[in-house]
This record gives C-alpha cells, structure tokens and sequence, in this order.
C-alpha cells in the first residue's frame, strides 16, 4: 500500500521563555518551558483519500501539517509524504505538496489578485501559460472571476481566502494540506469550498486531501477517514460512520439550564459515559450535552438540577453525532 | 532542459515580477527616490562650486547620487525583505516551495535592480540637465565594474536579508544607525581617499565604495589621481566580494532555514 502520508511516533515539542509569573510560582533554573504539540501520533493515509484531522484549539493540527510540509522538524519519531522522508527529502516532498490555512491573506496587495496566484505557481515550475489557465478556472470555481485582475489590497477578508484557495490547487498537488480552509467564510463560501475539495479528491483517483478542521459537520460530511486529536495525541481514527457506532448504543441527552453551581455531581451518576458543559453568553445558560449508555441515568441527572432549584430550558433526546464521540472521549465539546 | 534549472529561473522571474511592477505601478518612489538624490547632488555640487573645483567633481556627485538608489535599495529593501514577508505571511509559503531558497534572494535582487535603475537613470538625467557634467568618456571596462560591483552589492544585501531575519527589530536599528556613516565613508559625495588610505580601505568591504572609485576614475581620467588603487586592482577585488557575498548569504540563509525548522520560530507566523 502507498501511504500518501504515513507518521511513525512523530513528537513534536516547541521550547518557549517562561514568562515572569510561571517562575515567580515554580522557581527553578530553567528559563524555558516544554509545550508537547504532538505526542507519538501514529497516522497513515491512503493515496486518494479525504482525511480529516478533527480537534479543539492547541490539540497539534496545525503542527502536524507544518511537519508534513516540511517547515517544521520532528523532535522525535518520523514521517513521509509521498513516500519520503520529511526530514531528508524536501525537494521531492516540495514539489508535489501544497497547503493553505484558512487565516491566511498572502501575497502582495499592490500585485491583482490573478498576478498574485501566479507568482507562486512559478516557484513550483509550472508554466506560464498552464498556470494562467489554471488560475482562470479555479478563481470561476471560487467565484471570484470579475475580481480576479483587481489588485488584492481592495479584496475582502473572504475574497483573499478563496484566493488562497486558488494559489494551493493552481500547483495541481498531488497532496494538498488544507488547515481549516472554511475558517471564518460565510456558509456558502464554505459551500463552494467543501463541494470543490470533495469532487477535486473524487475526481482523481490519486489525489489525497489532509484537512483539518474544528467544525464537525465538516469532518462528517467531507472525510473518508477521521482522526480526533486532543493534546497532541491521536485518540481515535476511523470512518465517521464507524466512529458513530461506538456511541450508537448509547444516545445522547442535551439540556439547557440556568447555570448551576456544582458540575461535579453528574461525575457520581451511573450511566453516564461522558459529559460537556459551556456557557451560552447570549443566554446566560449552560448547554449540557450528555453520552449516556443507561436511560435510567436520565431522571438522576434532572433531580441533580431540579435539586439545586434550577430551570430546564430545553430537554432534548438525540442520535449520536460525531460531536458525540468527541464529547465521550474527550469530555468536552468541540466548538 | 534540467529540472533544476527551469524550475529555478522561473521562480527568480516570478519573484523578480511583484518588484519591477511595484516600480512601475507606484508613482510615489519619484519623490523619495529621484528627488532626494537630486537634492543631495545640488547641495555638494554647489559645495565644489564655490571651492572651485574641477567640473569632473560635480560628474563624481552626480554619479554618487545615482548609485545610491542602488545603496539605498539593497540597505533597506533587500535587507530587510525576508523579515517583511515573515510579517505578511508569504515566508512560509516561500520556504514550503521546492525553489532554491537562493531563487528568492535572487528573484528579489534581479526586481530591485530593475527598479533602482529607472531611480537611478533618472537621477543621472536630471543631474546632467541641471549641473552640466563635463564631457565624458565611456570605456567599456565600465560595463563589468557596475555588473561586478551590482552582484557584490545585491550579495550584500542577501546575506543580511537572513541575518535580519535571526536578528529582527535591532538589525533594523542597526541598518538606520549605520546609514549615514556609510554615506559618508563611501564616498558617495566625494573621492573615498580624501578620508585617507586605511579608512578607505576599511570602507572597500562595503561594493558600492571601490565601485564608485572605479567609475569615477574611468569616467574622469583627468582626476584619475584621486583614485584609490588602479582600477585593475579595484576590479579584482570586486570580484572577490562578489563571491564571497552570495557564498556567505547561501550560508547564511540555509543556517537560517534549519534553525526556524528546527525551533519552530523564524520562519513560521504564528497562527
Ligand atoms: N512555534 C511555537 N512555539 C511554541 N509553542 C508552539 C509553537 N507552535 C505551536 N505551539 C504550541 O503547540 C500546541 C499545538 O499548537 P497547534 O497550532 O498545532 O494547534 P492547533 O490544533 O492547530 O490549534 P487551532 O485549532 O487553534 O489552530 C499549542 O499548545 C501551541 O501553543
Ligand atoms: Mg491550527
């Protein structure tokens, strides 16, 4: 089996200055603090495939797609792309690479948006005349078309993003990174963009996806396979379906209340696999979402917040999500 | 052709791009660039005027006022280009491209070049418009002292562009800082040997100083006297300088490189 990306205990720990207060409460000679960003992650994807790597903030995402793009080294561990090495064999990685991050607005304002996309392409030997095709083709797909020779200091926030888009596939990688490509879009931005990558990867047989992204649905929508992330780890990594599976038996309970002040009791309740709680601040309510694998826990969690004199907004049963699985192995929701 | 090579004169044409259209495109580097030098020229030409000096002197100012745009280019655009493209976001995409990282450098040398030499033309132009030169000759050596004292110069500039990087805010300062005293000890305004031999010589590391000395004495050989070596010597060590350079800046910019890969800072924008 050609992996198009295969990673083999690959950690990956960042050095940073501590800053005043950390050595004011732990004093002790080191000036520098460990961030452990990947932890003896294990991944292989296929040649072809759409993986997702789905996690919260600071779980390792975007650390990994910078190793795989060779910008960043593995503190220990290895990974291959394409079949070589990220440490030794850049060249060969480089040229069948690209990677766009949904943050981004690269290039040059003064430059029009069609110059700009160009500009890369050349660094990554396409020609001139394929590469001015190419970009006219995708920036119709991205329906960015009528703004294409406007310089990119006068396009929006969403426009240079799509214009991202355009520099990333402009290459025709056979591996493309995509770091949360719908950040930040409106929903039919996000639209175009999902249905773009999905028929791009359906389209030729060969070509492989890696995409990050916190938004479930996206995941569970777009993705052959996904793998959660927390902390730098891998948890788990499978279809979204079979990922379903292992809370189908089980079914999921979501609640709106007036805050309580303890959480803790829910933790003593049999039955309940695992739980999340946030703070809607529009509503100053908590939202709960529970995994619970006895019906039975149902009445002792309402007595919990009736106990304590609190209202129940909404109550709601229902099929478990991929949100799901993530809240019974994390203990947390996502977004 | 080799993959190598195609791939790579393709990026140093593609990176050469943003800079010759940013000169093209942006009207407002006539004042800075044009009428600044003009400024400076007026200043010393009437200096010399008043000192009765030779008329080759104001040919020594005019030219000294068009090769600054080449100075001023590399000190403050070169320099400092990878650090701005670290700001804005396209170093990364730069260090994620199979190119030579050398490309980069060169891409922006060959657009900076193309620019500064529309400044630096202009200059010329004006100031023989303005102050009358003296009658000139124009011996062929001069076309490989500029190309020579170019590449050493634009070599320079690509070796402190990774250094700016490693160093960031303070290398800015210090570029600021040492603005005006290279002005000066480059003899862009007057012949560098009037500040005697071993400053002269100290300031020949930096291109610019004995390519101006070997312009003027070819341009003006009635002052030829005020050259600092003979213009064969001058040439070869400009030459020297202009392997040195681009070796050091090779070297500089892969440390550079493996240092952001393997600390994770540098090169990456924080997300
Ligand atoms: N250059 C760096 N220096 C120090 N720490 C870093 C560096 N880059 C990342 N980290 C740390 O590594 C961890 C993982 O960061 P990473 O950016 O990979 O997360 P992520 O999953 O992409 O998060 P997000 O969803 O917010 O983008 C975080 O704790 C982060 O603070
Ligand atoms: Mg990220």
């Amino acid at each position: 089996m050609n992996y198009a990306v295969e990673t083999k205990n690959l950690c990956r720990v960042f050095k940073r200055k501590r800053s005043r207060k950390e050595r004011k409460q732990e004093p002790t000679k080191e000036n520098q603090k460990e961030v452990v960003a990947l932890d003896d992650v294990n991944i292989q994807v296929k040649e072809g495939e759409l993986f997702g790597l789905l996690g919260p903030n600071g779980a390792g995402k975007t650390t990994l797609i910078k190793i795989l793009s060779t910008l960043l080294l593995p503190t220990k561990g290895e990974a291959w792309v394409a079949g070589h090495n990220v440490a030794e064999d850049t060249f060969n990685i480089r040229m069948k690479i690209n990677s766009v991050s949904g943050g981004e607005s690269s290039g040059y304002g003064l430059l029009t948006a069609r110059e700009n996309v160009w500009m890369f392409s050349q660094f990554y030997d396409v020609p001139s005349k394929v590469a001015k095709q190419r970009a006219d083709d995708l920036f119709k797909t991205f329906g960015l078309y009528e703004k294409r020779n406007q310089k990119m200091r006068t396009l929006s926030t969403g426009e240079r993003q799509k214009m991202g888009m355009v520099r990333g596939f402009i290459t025709d990688p056979d591996i493309i990174f995509l770091d949360e490509p719908t950040l930040g879009l409106d929903v039919n931005a996000s639209r175009v963009i999902r249905r773009f990558v999905a028929d791009w990867v359906r389209e030729h047989e060969k070509k492989t996806v890696l995409l990050t992204t916190h938004y479930m649905m996206e995941a569970e929508e777009l993705c052959d396979r996904v793998a959660i992330i927390d902390k730098g780890k891998v948890l788990v990594c499978d279809t979204p379906e079979n990922l379903k599976k292992t809370v189908r038996r089980s079914s999921t309970l979501r609640l709106e209340i007036d805050p309580l002040k303890d959480y803790s009791k829910f933790r003593d309740i049999p039955g309940i696999r695992n739980f999340s709680k946030k703070v809607n601040p529009e509503t100053n309510r908590s939202e709960l979402v529970f995994v619970i694998d006895d019906e039975a826990a149902v009445s002792d969690i309402l007595s919990v917040v009736t106990g304590e004199g609190k209202r129940i907004h909404e109550l709601r049963k229902t099929e478990p999500t991929l949100e799901d699985v993530f809240v019974s192995l994390v203990g947390r929701a996502l977004e | 052709m080799n993959i190598h090579l195609r791939l790579n004169l393709r990026a140093i044409l593609g990176r050469a791009y943003p800079r010759v259209i940013g000169s093209l495109r942006e009207p407002s580097w006539i004042f800075f660039e044009i009428l600044l030098p003009v400024l400076a020229i007026a200043a010393y030409v009437f200096i010399y005027q008043a000192l009765e000096a030779p008329p080759e002197f104001v040919g020594f100012v005019i030219l000294g006022g068009a090769m600054t745009a080449f100075w001023l280019n590399v000190l403050w655009s070169m320099a400092a280009q990878l650090y701005w493209e670290k700001e804005i976001g396209n170093l990364q995409l730069y260090m994620m491209a199979p190119m030579s990282r050398m490309s980069l450098l060169g891409g922006m040398a060959v657009g900076g070049i193309f620019g500064s030499s529309i400044h630096a033309s202009a200059t010329v132009l004006i100031g023989v418009l303005l102050f009358k030169g003296p009658a000139l000759v124009f011996p062929l050596m001069l076309i490989p002292i500029f190309l020579v004292t170019l590449i050493a110069l634009y070599g320079m500039g690509m070796m402190f562009a990774s250094l700016y990087l490693m160093w960031g805010r303070e290398a800015w300062h210090m570029a600021s800082l040492m603005e005006e005293p290279i002005y000066f000890v480059s003899g862009f305004y007057f012949p560098v040997k009037a500040l005697g031999f071993w400053v002269a010589l100290s300031a020949s590391v930096i291109p610019i100083t004995l390519g101006l000395d070997s312009m003027r004495q070819l341009l003006f050989p009635s002052v030829a006297a005020w050259g600092l070596f003979p213009v064969e010597i001058e040439l070869g060590i400009l030459v020297v300088l202009a392997i040195i350079f681009p070796i050091m800046a090779r070297i500089a910019l892969a440390r550079m490189e493996n240092l952001a890969r393997r600390r994770g800072g540098l090169t990456l924008r924080w997300q």
